[in-house]
């Protein structure tokens, strides 16, 4: 009997049931869903109960109502006092995405030319740009910020004694007045001619391209396109009686008229956040450089290429593999950070929408859920464009 | 040979002695001719760079320093004559001594006069605890720990707070016990019962011996309840609320409860995500992938908005614990990836070798892969540790005074107001943060290259 029954095992082990690693593979997941739809479960109804006991609306049609409240920036999308909450959410969306990219732009060039600035062989410069990057990012963003906005910009002279900064415009306490860019008929044709430079260039590298791969001979594309690039748009200007101009401001008895006005907000962010990232980029910067092999420098100098094409044609493609990844990490958190605006009252969406609207509305859930899928978008999206951007520059191995 | 000897015309019979080099070449000048003047362009850097230190150094100098006003018992003293002051018309300097009166209450925030030595004595157990800990060399790492993670926390929770919970009792019905601190251990006696009830089942059901899995189960029971009942036991101290606590010891408090909690969570998370249960994985990915892709600033906001409204009536966390459960989630997350890159960087043979020796999942986790991964990623918790520093101060924005929010707060004060006020104090803050965010950074580096054993 026993004999037969080791035959019986050896065909098909007799393993219990919870020692089955799949069977309890499935019991660990079920138990892990349950608890997730519990604890849901148990927010939903308490959240469900607490809002009927005080009077909270719940749903979305709060976005259709008109707001009350004004804002001092908003200078794409049209905001007034009678408009929708759903207005105040793009206009905040607005302000967020500009912070960023402008951000973005600065703290990338900033960073670039302190990384740069650190490995060079120049002891001062390195020296300098170490300290600016051990400063920088040893302290935190909020309080630069702070110091930027309450220290720096509130101590300048008031609206009557601007400070002329020439063609910058006049700077006082209650931001900076630049001039404004007046558009007259046919200030579209400018922009055509900048877009059909664009193409033109790039149609001619495509046919440089293909000439040199076929019979070696080069065709200086840079100067071709930035000579189209500089001559198409000037030729536009002057041709269609110079429909761009500058509108500057004049200071008047009560502070500058005209030109337009940046908010002292707005200066005080872009300046904390590019500078904080920039520290940050810089270091990215120096490794990507740093990751490059000396063997490829040689290698290409033995080739005859000289220290400028060295650096554009072998160094920086293979530095930017190294460096895009975190670069494009550091750019997600200059958009996440730029929520700081809340701080100083910039209306970006954290403080017009989830701090204003919020505050009138009383729909905490909705607006905050709102608020945050906003942000993940965003950071999904950039994610996204450059994985693949990573994807197509990254190096094809077998 | 005497022949061939006259055709040498002269040969040196001792070396020459060697010059000494060129005055160019070394010394400062040397330096400098080859760190700072060796090209035009290199020159022209050189002046460049020098120009900018002329218009930072000595101004920065001179307004911390040599410009700034030492002594003072009010705004009078950090004021020009046109202000109403003393100073001369278009001063513009540091005013320091409106930081020392306002010092004790930027590092302890308004925690009670004479009950600041426990918060003197959490500080001092806090850094005699870290500093072996953080030193490679020091024994007793083992010990340290236990220290760290289990004595601390608990000492730290009683000395600040004053301890003396109210434990009233979580399971029994009302009806049966009225809720007193006797009904809190019957049914805390009673769970622990129960837990131990169902591991013993469990194991049964797993043909395991189940006796040692039960008195681990025991024993982890009563460990919890002894610190509870130390957390319930009246020590005597008078109980500060945490509206009273602030300054830099919150800043700390936040901080370190945020990377003290976040690391098992992290931890949990990082291994939910290399999971291969489909469940499980996806779970620990949404989870990550949310708080890492929201500013810090709203996950406040839903802490402090938005989490009185899932939790049940009669049941409510006060403004600082809120702050800390959003703290903490959003950490966690960071500190999962941080972990999820020590784990990917163990060789795929460390795995196989501990499930060839037939370890099973939890023991090849806990005595393989983790000690090696934890100690890999020490310096990216550090990092992780910095970021949570810094951004602790974002807690002054819903309203907490931690070390920014006093400072904010002390701009109220009419008796110091003063142009210079908030560039002065936020100097202050910044130089404070600095010193503890640059020696961790510093300390982060170190450690890495003790850690780079240069396998490459």
């Amino acid at each position: 009997m026993a004999v037969a029954d080791n035959h019986v095992d050896r065909e098909k082990p007799k393993v219990r049931l919870l020692n089955d690693p799949k069977f309890r593979a499935m019991i660990f997941q079920g138990l892990l869903l349950a608890l997730i739809a519990w604890v849901v479960w148990g927010m939903v109804s308490n959240a469900a109960h607490n809002l009927q006991k005080a009077g909270i609306a719940s749903g979305f049609g709060f976005l259709k109502q008109s707001t009350g409240f004004g804002l001092n920036f908003s200078p794409f999308v049209d905001y007034t006092e009678i408009s929708s909450y759903f207005t105040v959410y793009l206009v905040g969306l607005q302000n967020t995405l500009i912070l960023a990219v402008i951000g973005v732009f600065f703290a990338t060039v900033i960073g670039f030319v302190v990384g740069v600035s650190r490995l060079s062989s120049n002891w001062v410069i390195a020296k300098m740009a170490y300290v600016y990057v051990e400063v920088m990012r040893n302290i935190p963003l909020l309080l630069q910020i702070f110091i930027w906005y309450k220290g720096v910009l509130a101590t300048l002279p008031g609206k009557r004694h601007s400070l002329d900064w020439g063609v910058f415009g006049q700077l006082n306490a209650a931001g900076l007045f630049a001039p404004k860019p007046v558009y007259a008929a046919g200030a579209m044709s400018v922009m055509w001619a900048v877009l059909a430079a664009v193409v033109i260039t790039w149609a001619i590298n495509r046919w440089a391209t293909k000439r040199q791969m076929e019979t070696g001979q080069r065709f200086p594309v840079f100067w071709t396109g930035l000579g189209l690039m500089l001559f198409l748009p000037v030729l536009a200007y002057f041709m269609f009686n110079q429909p761009i101009s500058l509108e500057y401001p004049v200071q008047g008895n009560f502070g500058p008229k005209g030109g337009m006005q940046i908010i002292p907000e707005f200066i005080a962010l872009i300046l904390a956040l590019s500078i904080y990232t920039a520290a940050f980029i810089a270091e990215i910067v120096r490794a990507g450089i740093l990751a490059v092999n000396k063997g490829q420098t040689e290698a290409s100098y033995a080739l005859g290429l000289g220290p400028g094409q060295t650096l554009r044609l072998n160094v920086i493609p293979q530095a930017l593999r190294v460096i895009i990844p975190p670069l494009t990490s550091q750019y997600l958190n200059l958009t996440k950070n730029s929520s700081l605006a809340v701080a100083i009252a910039y209306p970006d969406l954290t403080a017009v929408f989830a701090g204003t609207a919020l505050n009138q509305v009383g729909q905490a859930i909705e607006i905050l859920l709102m608020t945050m899928l906003t942000y993940l978008g965003i950071s999904l999206i950039t994610s996204m464009f450059m994985n693949w951007y990573n994807a197509r520059s990254s190096l094809i191995e077998r | 040979m005497a022949k061939s000897k006259n055709n040498v015309g002269y040969v040196r019979s001792e070396m020459a002695a060697t010059l000494a080099p060129p005055a160019s070449e070394v010394g400062i000048v040397g330096w400098m001719r080859k760190n700072l003047f060796s090209s035009i362009p290199n020159t022209i850097m050189t002046l460049i760079g020098i120009f900018l230190l002329y218009i930072i150094v000595p101004g920065t100098l001179s307004w911390t320093i040599f410009d700034a006003v030492w002594s003072g018992s009010d705004r009078g003293a950090c004021t020009t004559i046109a202000q109403g002051g003393v100073l001369p018309d278009g001063w513009s300097a540091a005013c320091w001594p409106y930081v020392g009166a306002y010092f004790k209450l930027f590092i302890y925030g308004r925690y009670p006069d004479a009950e600041l030595w426990r918060v003197n004595l959490t500080l001092i157990m806090f850094f005699v605890g870290l500093v072996p800990l953080a030193m490679p060399s020091m024994p007793y790492k083992r010990e340290n720990m236990i220290f760290m993670l289990g004595i601390f926390p608990v000492a730290a929770f009683i000395l600040m707070s004053g301890g003396n919970l109210d434990l009233n009792g979580f399971l029994l019905p009302e009806s049966i016990i009225a809720p007193s601190g006797l009904k809190f251990w019957l049914d805390y006696f009673i769970l622990s019962g129960i837990i131990a009830g169902l591991i013993g089942l469990y194991m049964r059901a797993t043909e395991t011996d189940p006796k040692p899995a039960m008195i681990v189960a025991a024993i982890a029971m009563a460990i919890l309840g002894v610190v509870l009942f130390l957390m319930g036991f009246d020590f005597g101290l008078e109980p500060v609320e945490t509206s009273l606590w602030g300054g830099f010891v919150m800043t700390l408090v936040i901080a370190v409860t945020g990377i003290v909690a976040s690391l098992p969570l992290g931890i949990l998370l990082a291994l939910g995500r290399r999971s291969e249960m489909p469940a499980v994985s996806l779970f620990s990915v949404i989870f990550i992938e949310f708080w890492r892709g929201v500013p810090l600033i709203t996950v406040l906001f839903m802490s402090s908005v938005m989490l009185p409204l899932f939790l049940p009536d009669g049941v409510s966390f006060d403004k600082l614990l809120r702050a800390l459960i959003g703290v903490a989630l959003f950490s966690a997350a960071y500190m999962a990836e941080v972990v999820r890159g020590g784990m990917q960087a163990i060789p795929k043979g460390q795995y196989e070798g501990a499930m060839a020796v037939g370890l099973n999942y939890w023991q090849s986790t806990r005595m393989i892969i983790l000690p090696q991964a934890l100690k890999i990623v020490i310096p990216g918790i550090v990092n992780t540790f910095i970021g949570l520093f810094k951004d602790t101060t974002l807690v002054s924005i819903i309203g907490l005074l931690d070390f920014l929010g006093m400072i904010t707060l002390s701009h109220s004060d009419s008796n110091w107001a003063t142009p210079v006020q908030a560039l002065t104090s936020y100097v202050f803050c910044a130089f404070v943060f600095w010193i503890f965010c640059f020696s961790m950074a510093r300390y982060s580096l170190f450690m890495e290259h003790r850690l780079d054993t240069g396998h490459r």
